[in-house]
């Protein structure tokens, strides 16, 4: 049974077995910037805290804690390696393939859990930006109403997507979108291949690890 | 402690048990098709009524009050599949009745089946359960009407062990004059069940949750029960299951009960002894814990145990790590992030309901292995929580 594969690549199993940069003691750290996204409600939490050398706009160091299963912990451990040193630019613009490229790839149905670390660490970038009253630098990814029904965005969408929605059908189960007049059908639907393409697409994602 | 392998997932499926192995390896070469007239088939032929004879005796059924089916999941669709069946094409009884009760805690394939009715026009009422997973009796006796058509409810869970009051369940089901059917997999071979004492008139039950093999179940239908076939189209089964029936699952799942006839007595103090002290070992070790189940009335080795701050599939993986085997109601497993239909019922908070594992003990189990559980488990969750953003916050 040893032969039997485990799910995952080496790297994710050892950023498993050994997180990197765990946020022991909040107060103790003492971050330049601070970032929260998920919550627990929902399956899954992230904290990301950051040290920021102010006069080259680097990384310097990079915490985290997490609510979340074995590809939240491997794919923030391995983030948190990733961009100690980068441009907090650079850092902002780390996506969740970037991670999982280095990781090796998660299987399909776990890259969901995969993209909260950098979420939570644009969160903590714009933290602190704010915090160091560089306001015009703080970047918001403002959400467009998709639904105005049900008042579904095209974020919420995205992250049906991520949890395994691939047919309007199940986009509708899991956000009720398109659920009462219907108009916004053809939009949604649109966003769906989107999203699909974008974080699933089989020429650019990272395979599946086992045949 | 030494590394060890150790299964606690018996709720999911059993390893084969040695002697259903053996039955099995004998019944190989049986190639007869138990339809045919001449002696190849009259020999498989035998050996399935015998088989079935075993089947009705260890629940207290009729012969001709069982049919094999394929698994769990298909004897339960079948006995759903009955509600508004008014085609006199069959020689059975029809079930006219529109409305189908059952309850939040049942088995993905009563649940997903219960829509899929709803969406042909089958009026579902769904029972809720309290903290420790019993149905709300009350709420049973004002859902079940004239017009309801079945009342299905699950013996035993399959999440959380709890057992059902099924006499009282049946006798305000019958009084209403419905019809009851109860998914028994989890319950069958594990603790006492008798159709008459418990009055139902389906069950479902299973083959491989009791040391036999995959792709064998039966159902039981009491004598003049309606029914209604899912799979047509062959004599077999009495017109009641088309297709050649699997000689080789029925003769194991034979063996399979006559074995846990023998042996479920016994087996269930000893699972209930290790069960207490996994149990009181837990709660001794690891702070903020939370048992989900009834504290009694519950499967002999089932023990569902939620973590405060501490993720499901997490849990799962670092017990996997070091040789032990759970499973998780929490959903990221597979692949969304829905918690657990069954934990969320109970009522317990969301945030506890994605940090559940379930431990279900068998026959192969010891107390070597509690205790190796119990070596492991508090540095598992002692080490997710270290790095949990949902247990720090708590201290």
């Amino acid at each position: 049974m040893d032969k039997v594969n485990w799910a995952y690549t080496d790297t994710v199993l050892e950023h498993f077995m050994h997180p990197k940069n765990i946020l022991a003691d909040e107060e103790a750290f003492q971050p330049d910037g601070r970032g929260i996204t998920g919550n627990v409600k929902c399956g899954d939490q992230m904290i990301v805290a950051i040290k920021v050398d102010r006069d080259r706009g680097v990384i310097t160091d990079c915490r985290w804690k997490t609510f979340g299963c074995a590809s939240a912990i491997a794919s923030t451990s391995v983030m948190s390696e990733m961009v100690k040193g980068m441009k907090l630019e650079d850092a902002f613009r780390l996506s969740p393939r970037d991670i999982n490229k280095e990781l090796g790839g998660l299987p399909e149905h776990k890259i969901h859990c995969s993209v909260l670390g950098d979420k939570a660490l644009r969160a903590a970038i714009n933290d602190y930006y704010e915090r160091s009253g560089l306001h015009d630098r703080v970047e918001k990814e403002e959400a467009r109403v998709v639904c105005t029904c049900m008042n579904i965005t095209d974020h919420e969408i995205e992250d049906a997507v991520l949890e395994g929605a691939r047919t309007y059908y199940e986009l509708q189960e899991k956000t009720k979108v398109g659920t009462v007049c219907g108009e916004c059908k053809d939009d949604v639907e649109r966003l769906l291949e989107f999203y699909k393409n974008k974080h699933f697409c089989a020429t650019n994602a990272a395979g599946p690890v086992n045949p | 402690m030494e590394k060890r392998r150790v299964y606690f997932d018996n709720n999911a499926t059993t390893p084969l048990h040695p002697g259903v192995k053996q039955a099995i390896m004998e019944v190989l070469d049986v190639h007869g098709n138990p339809s045919s007239l001449h002696a190849f088939g009259r020999h498989a032929r035998m050996l399935v009524e015998e088989a079935r004879g075993k089947v009705a005796a260890f629940i207290g059924a009729k012969p001709d009050e069982i049919l094999f089916v394929g698994s769990g999941s298909e004897g339960n669709n079948t006995i759903l599949s009955i509600l508004n069946s008014q085609c006199r094409m069959c020689e059975y009884n029809t079930c006219s009745g529109k409305e189908l009760v059952t309850t939040k805690i049942e088995h993905p394939c009563i649940m997903e089946t219960s829509k899929c009715l709803a969406e042909r026009g089958i009026r579902v009422t769904y029972l809720d359960v309290d903290r420790d997973g019993k149905v709300d009796l009350n709420q049973l006796r004002d859902s079940v009407t004239l017009r309801t058509g079945l009342v299905s409810i699950m013996m035993a869970n399959n999440e959380i062990g709890t057992i059902q009051d099924m006499k009282t369940i049946s006798r305000i089901v019958h009084e209403r004059g419905s019809l009851f059917h109860t998914d028994a997999v989890q319950a069958v071979g594990k603790v006492p069940v008798n159709v008459d004492e418990l009055g139902v008139d389906f069950l479902t039950l299973s083959g491989h949750k009791i040391y036999g093999p995959k792709g064998i179940g039966a159902v039981y239908v009491r004598k003049n029960a309606p029914f209604c076939p899912l799979i047509r189209g062959g004599h077999q089964e009495r017109g009641r299951r088309a297709g050649t029936e699997n000689t080789i699952g029925i003769v194991a799942l034979g063996r399979a009960v006559e074995l846990r006839a023998s042996e479920m007595a016994d087996e269930e103090k000893r699972l209930r002894r290790m069960k207490e002290a996994l149990r009181k070992g837990i709660a001794e070790k690891i702070p903020d814990v939370h048992f989900v189940g009834h504290p009694t009335d519950s499967l002999p080795g089932t023990l569902n145990v939620s973590f405060e701050g501490a993720e499901g599939e997490a849990i799962l993986l670092y017990l996997d790590l070091a040789g032990i085997a759970v499973s998780t109601g929490s959903a990221c497993a597979s692949g969304s992030l829905d918690p657990s239909h069954v934990i969320l019922a109970t009522g317990l908070p969301v945030e506890c309901a994605h940090g559940s594992i379930r431990i279900s003990m068998g026959r192969e189990n010891t107390f070597d292995d509690v205790d190796y559980m119990l070596t492991v488990l508090p540095d598992v969750i002692g080490r997710i929580r270290s790095m949990s953003s949902a247990y720090a916050r708590r201290q």
